[in-house]
């Protein structure tokens, strides 16, 4: 089922494995590698740069999949990961050490694009500089946050105990509210001797542009920075964009986060490894389902542990189901952006909440699902859901999207719109890290469900929907050919429905997960959900990064949007269909 | 020609006109529970409005919102619940919670605290003095009823808790506290499950 | 008039015929011309009350389930609030549907500043009413009400859509209870906004600048008053 044509004539297939990696990385470099193991090359820092170079020009290494840090108490370590388009497979591991004090990095980006935003997240959450970035500056927090809140040593204000669960909730829990242990009564904490009277905050900057005009007039003009604000009428969440224009022209757009970053990663590494599973819901709220899957397969793989064949299949129906509500939702709101005002929105709302009602009656609530368990889920269907599922996925889910693709798609306002707007060709779209929907619209054909199978998806029978030009066109017919192949596999799913059990092994809440470390992906209708966990034995996880697709695809949006309008942005921003709770976690 | 856009005007003008005709069809049947169940389910056409609050989606079994204390009412000699005069609930006869804490402990943003009751002599009795939850922390995961070994902290269903201050979001054991038969009214098949586990037990 | 001047009650803390005396008492307007000013807050808050627009401000995930209320199922057009404003020039209501960070703060408080009164906050969700889940982190600020006025808290996470039209059923009854004679927008004098927070080390409260200022000076204070607000020990109870 893997795509296993070689990109590069005369390499060999199985370049997954670290150790035939590393006997190529020493034929170039012989004193790059520092060590190397079944998971991962450490690497030395000095030499990575040109490793890296010669990873994605000659083994063709082209996508970078995630970039983390970890803080081990005397170094940090710096996690890359690496794939391949033509290969697919489980990514290669690259790690780099670097010492406590004045930690620093060479930077990726002039070989990877993809990696500019991750880098800046981890200067903001470890204050590892790194050497090189075109633009390094916080992203998540604001310029002028004290203290690096990832590392082990920071604490924040209504900090507690270092893991779950408290001490103080039980035996003696006597409730006290979290402002009454805090000085300020409230949840902040300053330096000492610091002047709040005087304290100017510092001025916010846009980065300089150099653009050149196409054509030149007679009249000078200057360009204005326009502040597309956290809040705005189209329905994305709170994001901000400095625009550059000239006029109506767009030339660079920088995107500011952090509106809603709610510190899931710091509250993931006090949670327990179960306690995580209900805050994965409210990551990418549309998608409750598809998230709990994607972390409950990264936590399986470090147990090793397989849930059973009803599990699975119920497991694959609900990601399947999330995804055509997904898909639905993107496409009306990219018609809210056009300025469709609310109306197909609307219909595609109505088998959405169809669908929500389903996951209602199974999970118990219609968005936060919270429904998969380490080894299987964690209640069974009824043969009531099978038959209604059933009946959505034959004649209603067939039929609305029938009807949505010949109202929607065929609309001349909208053709002239969409068509050749917003371009990203296909090897940019692969060195900016985008995944997706976004990347098969450029003409990639990667699905990790292909790529590398999770869960049963190697028994179903489903094509990859690809686009030829990249626009926003693409983008948005590739979401109608995607919805299409849901069906199929929802079909055949419920189809082939076992009885049986749903869960292996008892009910546990306390998971204790051997050391060491995995990281997790699934194809999520936004892109690639990967989860890196690191494990030291306990109970709780030592670090829990999540990659976000919808962070890494706004890489993009300064490219796509480069010599368009203002209007035709806003509409780039709705193709590449973000979410904000997965941008900032 | 734009024959793209006059066929979107089409569907829209369709769409327009069958509401109507069905609204005509069910005029006479307004706020009808029945009428509602039908035009809700996956086979169903028409308004797919829900009118609340004359018309209230009922939530399914599995709903869960905010959890409750589940106690065995005191029963009087005819084996009928007694019922408090002042509050019309029925008397708590016992606490099924023994304040073992495994709630607390598998609570994702820890927003249960439990007070262990203690006997005169000071030893720990299996009863809770005190039990909070904050509902303005709670996520309503259900963890703490999927884990509860006795069965005694249980999702509720009631989501109309909406008021003007805050202080009232602080639960405490008074609040929490919801009769058995509460409990079997609004969960029939997981209490049907407990009762055959409970009486398969007791056999043994 | 009597020659102290007594603050005027609240009408929760008063009796029906008190507050009415009251009222009476204070007030320029009596007799029928009272029963005229009755019939006027009818008919003035009943137009209020049911062409109540919103400003759409969702954060995070309660915004969805708001857009569900707005969509067909849960038509909150049938409360006349079916249009969302995108200005607060425009708007009557914030409803805060999600968490509230702190890089997000000034911009909610500058926000809710620019609205024109009458205007109402709804709390919708956990995270707004207190923080929610993510009460623990550095980056929450622990409740809306923190630094804006609340009318409303609809608790959940997130709340259904029939909750959040309870919530919204119930903000309309408060607006019924409204009355001219001691509504503050005509009273004399313009109304101060919030003033917006300051993002510094951390979120800088700018109603506390003094406070901060002298306590972060002498950590014993700091300490002292810490130490003064929480932990009960072993045994103790708290009231």
């Amino acid at each position: 089922m893997v795509a296993n044509t070689p990109a590069v004539p005369d390499t060999p297939i199985h370049l997954t494995d670290p150790h035939v990696v590393a006997e190529h990385i020493k034929t170039q470099y012989p004193d790059a590698v520092e060590a190397v193991s079944a998971q991962c090359i450490v690497l030395k820092k000095e030499h990575l740069l040109d490793v890296a170079r010669y990873l994605h020009d000659n083994l063709a290494f082209d996508y970078l999949n995630n970039v983390t840090s970890v803080d081990w108490l005397d170094h940090f370590e710096v996690v890359y990961h690496l794939s391949s388009m033509e290969r697919g497979g489980a990514p290669l591991t690259l790690k780099v050490n670097t010492p406590r004090d004045n930690p620093s990095v060479p930077s990726l980006v002039p070989v990877y694009r993809g990696a500019d935003f991750q880098e800046r997240e981890v200067y903001d959450m470890m204050g590892i500089r790194f050497e090189g970035h075109p633009y390094l500056r916080r992203i998540l927090m604001w310029e002028g946050f004290e203290g690096y809140p990832l590392r082990k040593d920071y604490k924040e204000p209504y900090y507690e105990e270092e893991k779950k669960p408290f001490g103080s909730r039980w035996d003696q829990g006597y409730h006290i509210l979290a402002e009454d242990r805090n000085p300020w009564h409230d949840n902040v904490q300053y330096p000492a001797n610091f002047d709040a009277l005087a304290y100017q905050p510092p001025r916010d900057t846009v980065p300089v542009v150099e653009a050149t005009r196409a054509a030149l007039t007679r009249l000078r003009t200057d360009k204005i920075v326009l502040n597309f604000g956290p809040q705005h009428p189209s329905t994305h969440g709170v994001l901000r964009l400095k625009v550059t224009l000239d006029g109506e022209t767009v030339y660079a757009v920088e995107p500011v986060f952090g509106y809603l970053h709610r510190n899931h990663e710091k509250i993931g590494e006090r949670n327990t490894y179960l306690g995580n599973m209900p805050f994965t819901d409210r990551l990418d709220y549309f998608n409750a389902m598809a998230n709990n899957l994607a972390y409950a397969i990264t936590v399986e793989k470090m147990l090793g542990i397989k849930p059973p064949e009803r599990a699975e299949y119920i497991r694959v129906i609900m990601a399947e189901l999330s995804r055509w509500q997904n898909h639905a939702s993107a496409l009306g709101f990219i018609y809210n952006e056009l300025g469709a005002f609310y109306t197909p929105f609307m219909y595609a709302f109505e088998e959405r909440e169809l669908i929500l009602d389903l996951f209602e009656a199974v999970a118990g609530s219609r968005m936060m699902c919270n429904y998969m368990r380490f080894g299987g889920v964690a209640r069974d269907v009824t043969d009531d859901f099978i038959d209604k599922c059933k009946y959505l996925v034959n004649e209603r889910l067939p039929r609305r999207t029938d009807e949505l693709e010949a109202y929607m798609a065929k609309n001349e306002l909208f053709l002239s719109r969409a068509k050749n707007i917003g371009i990203l060709p296909r090897d940019l779209a692969i060195n900016y890290s985008t995944a997706g929907p976004v990347l098969r619209a450029s003409g990639v054909k990667y699905d990790i469900r292909r790529a590398e199978p999770y869960s049963i998806y190697d028994r179903f029978e489903f094509d990859i929907p690809t686009g030829t030009v990249g626009d926003l066109y693409d983008r948005f017919m590739v979401r109608f050919a995607e919805m299409r192949q849901s069906i199929k596999i929802l079909k055949q799913a419920l189809e082939q429905i076992p009885p049986g059990e749903i869960m292996t092994g008892k009910k546990n809440y306390q998971v204790r997960v051997p050391k060491g470390d995995a990281y997790g992906r699934a194809e999520n209708p936004k892109g690639e959900l990967g989860f890196y966990v690191v494990s030291d034995g306990s109970a709780n996880p030592y670090r829990y990064h999540v990659r976000a697709p919808s962070f890494i695809n706004l890489t993009a949006l300064n490219q796509m949007c480069l010599g368009h309008k203002v209007a035709d942005m806003i509409v780039i921003l709705g193709s590449i269909d973000i979410v904000m709770g997965e941008v900032d976690r | 020609m734009a024959l793209g856009l006059l066929n979107g005007l089409r569907y829209t003008a369709s769409r327009l006109v069958k509401t109507y005709l069905s609204d005509l069809k069910h005029l006479g049947r307004r706020y009808d529970d029945a009428l509602l169940k039908e035009r809700q389910s996956v086979r169903g056409s028409g308004i797919f409005t829900v009118q609340y609050p004359e018309e209230r989606l009922p939530a399914p079994e599995n709903f869960r919102f905010i959890p409750f204390l589940v106690y065995e009412p005191a029963l009087d000699e005819n084996g009928q619940p007694k019922i408090d005069p002042t509050t019309g609930k029925p008397v708590i006869g016992k606490q099924r919670c023994t304040a073992c804490g495994i709630c607390a402990k598998v609570c994702p943003p820890q927003c249960i605290w439990i007070v262990r009751a203690t006997t005169p002599e000071g030893k720990p009795k299996p009863q809770p003095a005190e039990f909070y939850i904050d509902i303005d922390v709670c996520m309503n995961c259900g963890l703490c009823a999927e884990f509860c070994p006795f069965d005694a902290i249980k999702m509720d269903h009631v989501y109309e808790l909406a008021g003007y201050e805050r202080q009232s979001h602080i639960f405490d054991i008074h609040t929490l506290s919801k009769p058995a038969s509460y409990h079997a009214q609004i969960h029939p098949t997981d209490w049907a499950r407990e009762e055959a586990e409970r009486k398969a037990k007791a056999k043994k | 008039m009597s020659q102290e001047q007594k603050p005027i009650p609240m009408q929760g803390m008063l009796s029906e015929e008190e507050w009415l005396a009251e009222q009476a008492r204070r007030s320029v307007w009596t007799g029928p011309l009272n029963k005229f000013i009755d019939l006027l807050d009818l008919i003035y808050n009943w137009g209020r009350r049911n062409s109540i627009w919103p400003m759409g401000f969702g954060l995070a995930c309660c915004a969805i389930e708001m857009i569900c209320t707005s969509a067909t199922r849960f038509d909150i057009a049938r409360f006349g609030m079916e249009l969302f404003r995108a200005t607060p020039r425009q708007a009557d209501l914030m409803i805060v549907a999600g968490t509230l960070t702190k890089k997000m703060a000034p911009a909610v408080v500058r926000l809710y500043n620019q609205m024109a009164e009458p205007k109402y906050v709804v709390a919708m969700g956990a995270c707004a009413s207190g923080g929610g889940p993510f009460k623990e982190g550095y980056n929450v600020v622990s409740g809306v009400d923190k630094l804006i006025p609340v009318d409303v808290y609809v608790p959940g996470c997130p709340p259904t859509p029939q909750a959040l039209l309870y919530g919204l059923m119930q903000l309309q009854k408060k607006i019924d209870r409204q009355s001219i004679r001691e509504v503050p927008w005509y009273r004399k004098g313009i109304s101060e906004g919030v003033p917006e927070p300051i993002l510094g080390p951390d979120l800088i409260d700018a109603r506390r600048l003094e406070e901060i200022t002298a306590f972060t000076a002498d950590p014993e204070k700091l300490a002292a008053r810490a130490l003064q607000l929480h932990k009960p020990t072993k045994g103790e109870k708290k009231e």
